[in-house]
């Protein structure tokens, strides 16, 4: 197979399994003007991850568009407050753009803090108010001072790189709050668990682990946290990173300045949850940690094997096609997937790095192709040439494959149900089984819409 | 009447000019969209429009990074179109810009010029300034339609159809303003036309750009029509005011016929300006919209409505409302409206004791005025479910966008079916709401107090 395409310049992006090529494999760089990218901005890469704190305050410096598109942006739940899900603009308009927004964001700050008396606010950069030059910082200082509370900086003017930029944007905000309070003392079977946005409760379910394990969680970055917990962080004896894109900066941070060291792990399917499980047990090397650990594995992977081996059998054989954010996700996509007896055909990422995808490589099949920053017209091309059956993405991507008559598992911030440990590998299974079994595709896959 | 100011936007209520234009540029046959900035824009846009259309949008971005930002967007520019040529060989490009490109002051008129002579292109590239710090999506949507016109009627032969300009409506709306002309026996270019491209039909193998859309030659031809008759009511520099100017069509401005009187006064003009008769069929469907008016009129009596979202979807709202006796408490839309307040003002009406309207406002501004008016039913895109949420005030979801409910593109409110089928839904959700809590208030209400 050819990896020609309309685009001369993306065949970089793109490699084959198993076949050498002699241009070297590029990715994490700006994407092609034109391309069609399915990336966002440095802003929405620092607000999705620091939405999910729930008693902060988050207000973007901008023109309304940015907060209105990111207005209860991710499907986090909450144990406490939900102040969180609403979305604060400046509201930046032509004539702030002309002489400056400064003044105007130091009164939204007045108005927030007047209504609602938050102990967190964070304060988004834009491209707009990047462009202009407003000093935000030097706002945020002011009426930190002002109210005697944190507000919050987050540098994520939009063209200053991608979503990964903005990752960083949210760490360095991150640390800086947590570097304002007094370094604690470390508890000897504590955790922080980061990467993990509590999508459809699934910090909770991982939390629920970690607790049956003997360990206590201190702070989950960032899902259901809050202004209290962010101050337990530093208490912590491991940090464990679920989602290694955004996480993995912070958790380096937290190593080089509160000495607290970090280890990637995954709890996407029934593989990787237990294995996960296994290495932070094994880091605290704690008989009694270990023996429930394995009590733990033994007993619900003898609850979700049985329903997920029920699903494989109308599964095994079927192949599928990968559209995600990260690289990690898209590693153990790969091994739910063929835990459901379904091969991977194509895998892309929006944002992956250089050894995510060596690792990619290294255990997909032959043939399997892999491209960074994927448009959709590579999309179709790759699916439709490697027969691809499923396509696991973001919303952008769904309509697309529905369009094209192939199955789709939603990987995406807003979806309404866990896919996190062995819950979230039964829902994974029940979600494959649904969309790729359904009645549906009968009248399609034979190619034509006709009545007779 | 009620205005209060405030810096912060505290729940937007609108979005930004880009996407508007994008829903516009859709409505040409072929077309292809380039937004000029930064990623973000373009990605976060594509996922709000196909959330509510259910579609695969795609949309360029020149991609600008801090180099562009700083050192001007040409050469990304340059690379975008060719790119979107070589991917999408579509009839016509469209080039929007975003706040970035403009607060950098990219002459991006000057860069397609240059384009096309250097590339020796043929296909038109239509420009439209469309700062994200310059209006509403609405705003947008209508800019970028005048600016389609301005760049592509040039033709002003004159033929016997008439132009029919619409604002954001839905792809049903479309659909059915398409079949009262036809059923009226008129000749028309529907302009833009994104019933087919935005709600099209599944079928092999896949399109990159799906079929549909006003044709370019169409719209060419937009300047020798018998008139032009542009449905919505916010704006003075539209397509229809330029096609007068230019060409001296004759320019009629209704409302978005949803309402008895609004598709009464549409039909009434189709018929003053074609002489053409209103045919029995359409009759019969206004006899029908009125038995249901009938049939629900008490039950509406009792509804108290916050009604929100772009002026000229909410201007009509609002009048049916009025013909059925459902009293219109809160008006509120995120874009800046004189004319809207305006035209609610000079209604004559018994109902209209408490109006209160407000513009440029968010969500937390609607809650709070709409808990003081203890309103009990809300009607608006998807957003309002922040009322609902928070004030447990019921929703009845129309206009755009509507991202938490399948078929939010496709609801029919427009003509006398559209009003009938959108009448239903309010006065069934009033209903819904009564019953859910009857016994229990009337318990509270007499039994306990005896």
């Amino acid at each position: 197979m050819e990896l020609r395409l309309d685009i001369p310049e993306r065949e970089k992006f793109i490699k084959m399994k198993g076949k050498h090529h002699k241009k070297e494999f590029i990715c994490n760089t700006d994407s092609v003007a034109g391309s069609v990218s399915q990336r966002a901005c440095v802003y929405s890469g620092a607000r999705v991850v620091l939405n999910p704190i729930e008693d902060a305050v988050h207000l973007v410096h901008g023109p309304i568009g940015c907060a209105s598109y990111t207005w209860d942006i991710r499907g986090s739940l909450s144990s406490g407050s939900e102040l969180f899900r609403n979305s604060f603009s400046s509201d930046l308009k032509e004539s702030d753009v002309i002489f400056g927004g400064e003044e105007k964001l130091s009164k939204c700050i007045d108005e927030i803090y007047e209504k609602y008396k938050p102990k967190l606010i964070f304060v988004y950069s834009t491209c707009i108010a990047g462009v202009i030059g407003d000093d935000i910082k030097a706002v945020c200082k002011e009426s930190s001072k002002k109210y005697n509370i944190y507000v919050v900086p987050v540098e994520s003017s939009g063209f200053v790189g991608n979503k990964a930029a903005g990752y960083k944007a949210a760490c360095n905000s991150l640390l800086d709050l947590i570097k304002e309070f007094p370094v604690l003392k470390k508890e000897p079977l504590s955790i922080n668990y980061m990467g993990d946005f509590n999508l459809a409760g699934e910090a909770w379910i991982i939390k629920g682990y970690l607790n049956q394990m003997g360990l206590k969680v201190n702070t989950i970055f960032t899902g259901d946290s809050n202004f209290e917990s962010l101050k337990k962080a530093t208490a912590s004896s491991l940090n464990i990173v679920q989602c290694a894109g955004s996480m993995t900066y912070l958790a380096k941070k937290f190593e080089e300045t509160f000495d607290i060291p970090y280890m990637k792990v995954s709890f996407l399917g029934i593989e990787d949850t237990s294995n996960s499980l296994r290495k932070i047990a094994a880091f605290f090397n704690d008989k009694d940690v270990m023996l429930k650990t394995e009590k733990l594995i033994e007993e619900k992977t003898k609850m979700a094997k049985p329903i997920i081996e029920k699903y494989k059998r109308y599964l095994k054989g079927k192949k599928a096609a990968i559209f995600v954010g990260g690289g990690f996700k898209a590693i153990s996509l790969i091994k739910q997937f063929r835990e459901l007896g379904i091969d991977v055909v194509v895998i892309g990422t929006q944002n992956g790095q250089k050894d995510e995808y060596e690792k990619i490589e290294e255990i997909a099949d032959y043939g399997t192709v892999i491209l960074d920053d994927a448009n959709p017209s590579e999309l179709e091309k790759f699916m439709v040439e490697k027969g691809a059956d499923i396509l696991a993405g973001g919303v952008k991507e769904r309509f697309l494959s529905y369009k094209m008559g192939i199955a789709f598992i939603d990987h995406n911030h807003d979806r309404k149900h866990p896919l996190s440990g062995y819950e979230g590998a039964i829902n994974f299974a029940e979600e494959v089984y649904t969309t790729a079994c359904s009645p549906v595709w009968k009248y399609v896959k034979d190619g034509v819409n006709k009545c007779v | 009447m009620y205005e209060t100011y405030k810096s912060v936007n505290e729940n937007p209520c609108n979005m930004c000019m880009p996407l508007g234009g994008i829903i516009a540029f859709r409505g040409i046959e072929k077309s292809m969209v380039l937004l000029h900035g930064s990623q973000g824009c373009a990605t976060y846009m594509r996922r709000h429009i196909a959330e509510h259309y259910h579609e695969p949008i795609d949309v360029a971005s020149s991609s600008l990074n801090e180099k562009g930002t700083v050192y001007g967007g040409e050469k990304n520019l340059i690379k975008a179109l060719d790119n979107v040529i070589r991917v999408y060989n579509p009839n016509c490009i469209g080039i929007l810009t975003t706040c970035l490109a403009e607060t950098i002051g990219e002459d991006i008129d000057r860069i397609k010029s240059e384009y096309k002579t250097s590339r020796n292109i043929s296909i038109p590239i239509i420009t439209a300034p469309t700062p994200g710090y310059g209006g509403t999506h609405s705003e947008g949507f209508v800019k970028t339609s005048y600016r389609i016109v301005e760049e592509l009627s040039t033709d002003k032969e004159r033929h016997d159809r008439i132009n029919v300009i619409v604002p954001n409506i839905s792809t049903a709306d479309l659909r059915e303003i398409k079949r009262l002309l036809e059923l009226m026996k008129i000749p028309y270019i529907l302009f833009p036309d994104y019933s087919d491209t935005l709600d099209s039909p599944f079928n092999f193998p896949y399109k990159k750009i799906p079929d549909g859309g006003t044709k370019i030659s169409d719209i060419m031809s937009m300047g020798g029509s018998i008139a032009t008759i542009e449905i919505g009511i916010n704006y003075e520099e539209t397509p229809g005011k330029y096609l007068q100017d230019r060409f001296d069509v004759p320019l009629y401005k209704v409302p978005i016929p949803i309402g008895l009187r609004n598709t009464d006064a549409f039909l009434k003009l189709l018929k003053e300006i074609t002489g053409n008769p209103i045919p029995k069929s359409i009759e019969m469907e206004r006899g029908r919209l009125i038995d249901g008016m009938i049939d629900s009129h008490k039950y509406n009596f009792v509804g108290r409505c916050t009604i929100f979202g772009d002026p000229e979807m909410v201007y009509s709202v609002f009048t049916t409302c009025m013909e059925n006796g459902i009293h219109p408490l809160l008006i509120a839309t995120g874009s800046k409206t004189q004319k809207l307040k305006e035209l609610i003002a000079s209604e004559d009406n018994p109902l209209n004791d408490d109006i209160t309207i407000v513009d440029e406002t968010d969500f937390s501004h609607i809650l709070k005025l709409s808990e003081e008016k203890e309103v009990n039913i809300a009607i608006g895109p998807s957003d309002g479910k922040y009322l609902t949420e928070k004030g447990g005030i019921p929703l009845v979801r129309l206009g755009f966008p509507i991202l938490d409910r399948v078929g939010g593109q496709r609801i029919l409110s427009v003509g006398y079916t559209g009003t009938l089928n959108l009448l239903d839904r309010i006065t069934n959700t009033l209903l819904e709401n009564k019953y859910k809590t009857y016994r229990k208030d009337m318990y509270e209400k007499y039994y306990k107090v005896i």
